[in-house]
């Protein structure tokens, strides 16, 4: 028997999350008042729980780095938000979305935490609507859905290309219900240092507050960790610049057991890297490939003569052109899921069909829709004989009001008009489904401390499927850890203020302090940022969409010298008592150091391929992922000092409901 | 309503409550003045009757005189209020970029206004006012009785160059005040269709054919007397 | 290119501040213009002095952190862009570039050029929601119809993201455009009716206790936000407030 416990409960699937609600301890209104939650982290996850915890009573103090709980990573998210409502009457339903995405996941998700999510997807929806949310809706005022990757029904809602911004918003905005109410105290531009634990359990942090530098101490009975993925690791990524691995990190060093770090997801659309003072990749929503089309030339000639400028793609005919996803996955075409279609663009750039200077870029293109929907429009107007022109227009006008901002943010970045000429994409780091070890009521291996939304890792398996996101850091915040916090708080009701004068509270301080000092005082040689980049090229040569042993030996060495280099060469300016971004940046990028062997170790104990965990050694002869029986299980790693010598647990993922079959979609 | 007035907003709907009366009075204006350049009697008749009709002298003209007022006091008021709302100025501020010169300037054009309304008031207000209430002559009769005395008065105030030029350039100030305040008042009310063009050309059409109007009517009556 | 930078340097909030004149070389026009801060902050580490400090986070306009005024311009010359999506193509060869933080009573300047804008959250606090809890029975989303119409333009004021750019550019530094996106978005929803009264009156109060100058219409504000709010939005807000107050 493993030391990992889930806590799932017994009984059938469909009934399992009702019954466990009905049963769970309640903390009485009175009782709640004199409890505190701490949130680090106020994106979808931490500022939907933070105004949910707070509505319910208890008192909530919630920390971000940013100067606004609102410009959380989240913000970001483009595309939609996934839920089981079938509005659209395509056969959807509770049972679907939760089949979907097991098998996106490529069976390494657990059953029961999925099943649901899938539950209170459409929730969430009533609830988002309710805030004021303001989805897409058509003509008739009813609520309008797209269809996104891995999945054969339309049931994703979107607020144009900026779903995560309208979402958060409203977490935000039941944020600010509480804090006017002072339920809730933001504690913006702060940063965790450390979780404190007192008698095994977690009882607070260590923050630092970015303005002041001062050094900070909060108690409470349960620590939240919502602070997003990891994506960082590799320097370029689609995440924020700040997005940082050090709360999920801290608590791992504590004792909390990281999951399936090497689980991460290679976004096939994002904007092509130009040159190396790139600071961060743009990704283009998901939804564009509900109407652009993904191609390279069929000729190397070609290839060449488009990167040399004396063609350009339009001049291509069709037979010139290979419709790479359409011809290898016929069922799902261009919208596979994610990893499929970056291993796909890949596979192609490698072989020399890039279509850029750097060789890394594929075609998204937009003319076969513009021309559709210009005929559509067209015959809805009673057009007879329309132009070719015209028809155009009719149609670049209709993927203006779906994709209009995208196309706008394509082209301030590129130069280049998508209207006019296709796209250029590229895979690039998004999202990482592994994460904080928690079992099924949200809790890590520390008693009282909870992770949810991308912190943890429990409903993605080993891919994502897209808009999913969304919907898991809103149903963590706003319907599952409310309820299981309070199975863990309802033993707290007699505890009382935690005092942050004890030593568990000193050492943690001292720990948090030294580490600062030592940064300032340290005046090496190299600059955080040194430090960073040329860890994200390991990560991305040796951990990025394909990986192999000895690829991954390698990068657990460099890595693990990268990191005796930074502690003794590291440069921080400044002073500990001010603003100060550069040692801020440096902590982070401490934590990255250990996490990323810890990486490169995941990925090589994992000898099988699934999902966006792609080792060439196990390979189907066209290419596609072998996964192994065998590695059924979630990697959880114990923290013992060097990530070389972490320890690995095995929580075995059971599919009673659901039959494990191989992933296909062609 | 408490508190209404007092708050940002409050402030902005009675600015433009007061630009409105304003406009309309300067139409009204310019409407009995231009009569002067086709029929001095018809100009004569019209000036007497506002000049003496008790509506106009103890009802619109009291509201006139605060609804001037008001608008400059509260024009000083929220000027300096909104510099104080950025203590330290920019180094480099481009303010072109992104806004016309007249909305940015409407506290010059103001003053000007102003200055002009000083000069405008020596000239016919206090004469007039001197001659009705203090001499007690409201007949309106020239001193030696043989007809209204307002379009002499004009013609002999129009001789100056000096005080044609300071007219024109007030004007043309005035001008520059309405082509920003026509539109803000309607912004400030909150006409939705303040945007549209219809509106916006007449705020143009306005707010230059009245001063112009205006100027045309001193040049008129310098160079053909 | 090589470009002269004159940078507002401010240790903290009581410093008094000043321009300084840096010199960057070999910036690529593909850079986007923090890419090229960051090239000049990493001469300056490697220099031993202290980095520029500036705003920033997500680098794709729309978590609202970055807010520089750049040559006199708030996100700079490029239209519809916050400043991380501004690229150095919009400048030549030789340029000298001014940089200043966004200046306003209510935005005190943190440190160099980032400003601390959580008058922009207070406003919030003080009405910018829905009073509806988290229970998952709140009524089917589909039970009350929403004109498409509505909600794209309710979707069209929801989409400021709060840099304070508007703030930075009215000569009065007026938060109007940003307090009458926030009152459109719920005022033009149904779900927004019950509580619309109270929502606009503590929403402006508190706008006028944060130290914002009063808006005069110059329009600076729509024509330099990042993501295109209207005018309308204000307009908007200056008659729910009218008809807040005659209501009660």
């Amino acid at each position: 028997m493993s030391v990992l416990d889930s806590k799932v409960p017994k009984g059938p699937l469909k009934t399992k999350w009702t019954d466990y609600k009905n049963h769970i301890d309640l903390v009485n209104p009175a009782n709640k008042r004199n409890i505190d939650v701490i949130v680090v982290g106020t994106g979808l996850a931490g500022g939907s729980a933070a105004a949910t915890l707070a509505e319910l009573g208890y008192n909530v103090k919630t920390f971000c780095y940013q100067d606004s709980p609102r410009r959380a990573h989240s913000i970001a998210a483009q595309g939609g938000i996934n839920a089981a409502k079938n509005y659209q009457g395509d056969g959807d339903s509770t049972y679907r979305l939760f089949y979907d995405t097991v098998k996106g996941g490529d069976y390494r998700s657990r059953e029961a935490n999925v099943y649901r999510l899938a539950e209170v997807s459409a929730n969430i929806i009533d609830q988002c609507v309710a805030q004021g949310v303001p989805f897409a809706r058509d003509y008739g005022g009813l609520l309008d859905n797209r269809s996104f990757g891995g999945v054969l029904v339309s049931r994703t809602f979107y607020a144009k290309g900026q779903t995560g911004q309208q979402l958060l918003l409203g977490a935000y905005s039941a944020m600010n219900r509480q804090i006017a109410r002072g339920k809730i105290t933001p504690f913006n531009r702060h940063e965790m240092l450390d979780v404190v634990k007192i008698d095994g359990k977690a009882r607070g942090i260590i923050a630092r507050n970015l303005v002041t530098g001062e050094i900070e101490r909060h108690s409470a009975h349960a620590v939240v960790i919502a602070s997003g993925g990891y994506g960082n690791v590799y320097f370029l990524s689609t995440n924020a610049m700040g997005s940082n691995v050090t709360a999920s990190w801290k608590i791992h060093k504590k004792g909390a057991f990281f999951a399936n770090p090497c689980y991460t997801q290679i976004h096939p659309t994002c904007i092509p890297r130009s040159g190396d003072y790139q600071s961060k990749l743009t990704l283009m929503s998901e939804s564009l490939r509900n109407d652009g089309r993904i191609w390279v030339p069929k000729n190397l000639d070609d290839v060449m003569a488009i990167r040399e400028g004396k063609k350009k793609p339009t001049d291509l005919s069709e037979d010139e052109r290979d419709y790479y996803l359409e011809r290898r996955y016929p069922a799902f075409g261009n919208l596979v899921p994610r990893d499929v279609a970056s291993r796909a663009a890949k596979e192609r750039c490698d072989a020399g069909y890039g279509v850029n200077a750097t060789g890394e870029a594929v075609y998204l293109d937009f003319a076969a829709a513009i021309k559709r929907y210009g005929i559509e429009q067209a015959k809805i107007h009673n057009i007879t004989n329309a132009s070719a022109d015209k028809i155009y227009d009719l149609g670049a006008a209709i993927v203006k009001a779906k994709y209009g901002n995208l196309f706008q943010m394509y082209e301030k970045i590129v130069d280049q008009d998508p209207y006019k000429t296709p796209m250029m994409i590229y895979p690039a780091v998004h999202y990482t489904m592994g994460g904080v070890w928690v079992d099924y009521n949200l809790m890590t291996t520390i008693p009282g401390c909870y992770a949810i939304g991308e912190a943890n890792f429990s409903d993605h398996g080993a891919n994502r499927l897209g808009a999913s996101a969304l919907m898991q850091g809103l149903a963590d915040g706003y319907f599952v850890l409310p309820y299981t916090i309070g199975d863990y708080l309802s033993h707290d009701i007699r505890t009382g203020k935690i005092p942050t004068d004890t030593p568990e509270f000193d050492a943690a301080e001292k720990e948090v302090t030294d580490r600062i000092n030592f940064f300032i005082n340290n005046k090496g040689e190299h600059s955080v940022d040194y430090y960073h980049k040329k860890l994200g090229k390991i990560m991305w040569d040796e951990c990025g969409m394909s990986r192999n042993a000895e690829g991954l030996k390698k990068a657990i060495e460099e890595i693990s010298a990268l990191r005796k280099d930074f502690w003794k060469n590291v440069n921080v300016p400044g002073t500990t008592t001010e603003y100060n971004e550069q040692l801020a940046k440096a902590g982070r990028v401490a934590d990255f150091l250990e996490l990323g062997e810890l990486f490169a170790k995941d990925a090589l104990v994992r000898e099988e391929s699934a999902g966006g965990h792609f080792r060439e050694e196990h390979q189907t002869e066209d290419g596609e992922a072998k996964r192994l029986k065998e590695f059924q299980f979630v990697s959880a790693w114990e923290y013992k000092g060097e990530p070389k010598d972490a320890v690995l647990h095995k929580e075995e993922l059971v599919y009673e409901n659901i039959e494990v079959k191989e992933r296909s979609y062609k | 309503m408490s508190g209404f007035f007092k708050s940002s907003i409050g402030r902005k709907y009675a600015m433009a409550l007061s630009a409105f009366f304003l406009m309309f009075f300067l139409l009204q204006h310019f409407a009995i003045n231009i009569l002067s350049v086709f029929s001095p009697d018809a100009f004569n008749e019209a000036s007497h009757f506002m000049g003496t009709f008790w509506a106009v002298q103890y009802v619109l003209q009291p509201v006139l005189i605060f609804g001037v007022i008001y608008h400059f006091v509260m024009g000083f008021i929220l000027e300096a209020k909104n510099r104080s709302a950025r203590v330290k100025k920019y180094a480099k501020n481009n303010g072109a970029a992104n806004s016309s010169w007249m909305s940015r300037n409407m506290i010059y054009s103001g003053l000007a206004i102003l200055a002009f309304l000083v000069l405008h008031f020596i000239d016919f207000w206090i004469p007039e006012i001197n001659t009705k209430f203090i001499d007690g002559d409201m007949t309106g009769l020239l001193p030696n009785g043989e007809g209204f005395r307002y379009y002499e008065e004009l013609v002999h105030k129009f001789e100056n160059p000096l005080r044609v030029g300071a007219y024109v350039i007030a004007f043309i100030f005035l001008s520059l005040h309405l082509m920003h305040g026509f539109s803000s008042a309607f912004q400030s009310a909150g006409a939705s269709s303040m945007r549209k063009e219809k509106l916006q050309l007449f705020a143009k059409v306005y707010s230059i054919s009245i001063p112009l109007g205006f100027i045309f009517i001193a040049l008129f009556h310098h160079f053909n007397h | 290119m090589n470009l002269t930078l004159k940078i507002w340097r401010q240790t903290d909030a009581n410093d008094k501040g000043k321009m300084v004149d840096y010199k960057v070389t070999e910036i690529s026009e593909h850079m986007s213009f923090l890419e090229m801060m960051d090239v000049l902050n990493e001469q300056l580490i490697n220099k031993g002095v202290e980095p520029v400090a500036f705003d920033h986070d997500c680098r794709e306009g729309i978590c609202g952190m970055c807010s520089m005024y750049i040559n006199g311009e708030a996100h700079g010359p490029d239209r519809g862009v916050t400043t991380c999506q501004l690229h150095m193509r919009m400048f030549k060869d030789g340029d000298t570039i001014t940089i200043e933080p966004f200046r306003a009573k209510a935005f005190p300047v943190i440190k160099d050029l980032v400003v601390d804008r959580s008058a922009f959250d207070r406003i919030q606090h003080a009405g910018g929601y829905i009073s509806v809890n988290t229970s998952g029975n709140t009524q089917d989303a589909n039970a009350t119809l929403i004109s498409k119409h509505a909600a794209d333009e309710a979707m069209d004021a929801a989409t400021c993201i709060g840099c304070g750019a508007c703030v930075a550019s009215c000569k009065n530094a007026s938060a109007m455009l940003f307090v009458g996106a926030k009152v459109s978005q719920y005022a033009l929803l149904p779900q927004g009716q019950i509580e619309a009264v109270d929502r606009v009156k503590n929403m402006v109060a508190q706008m006028d206790l944060e130290g914002f100058g009063n808006c005069t219409n110059t329009g600076a504000c729509e024509v330099e936000c990042p993501k295109g709010i209207s005018l309308e939005n204000i307009a908007r807000m200056n008659r729910e407030f009218l008809s807040a107050n005659v209501k009660s």
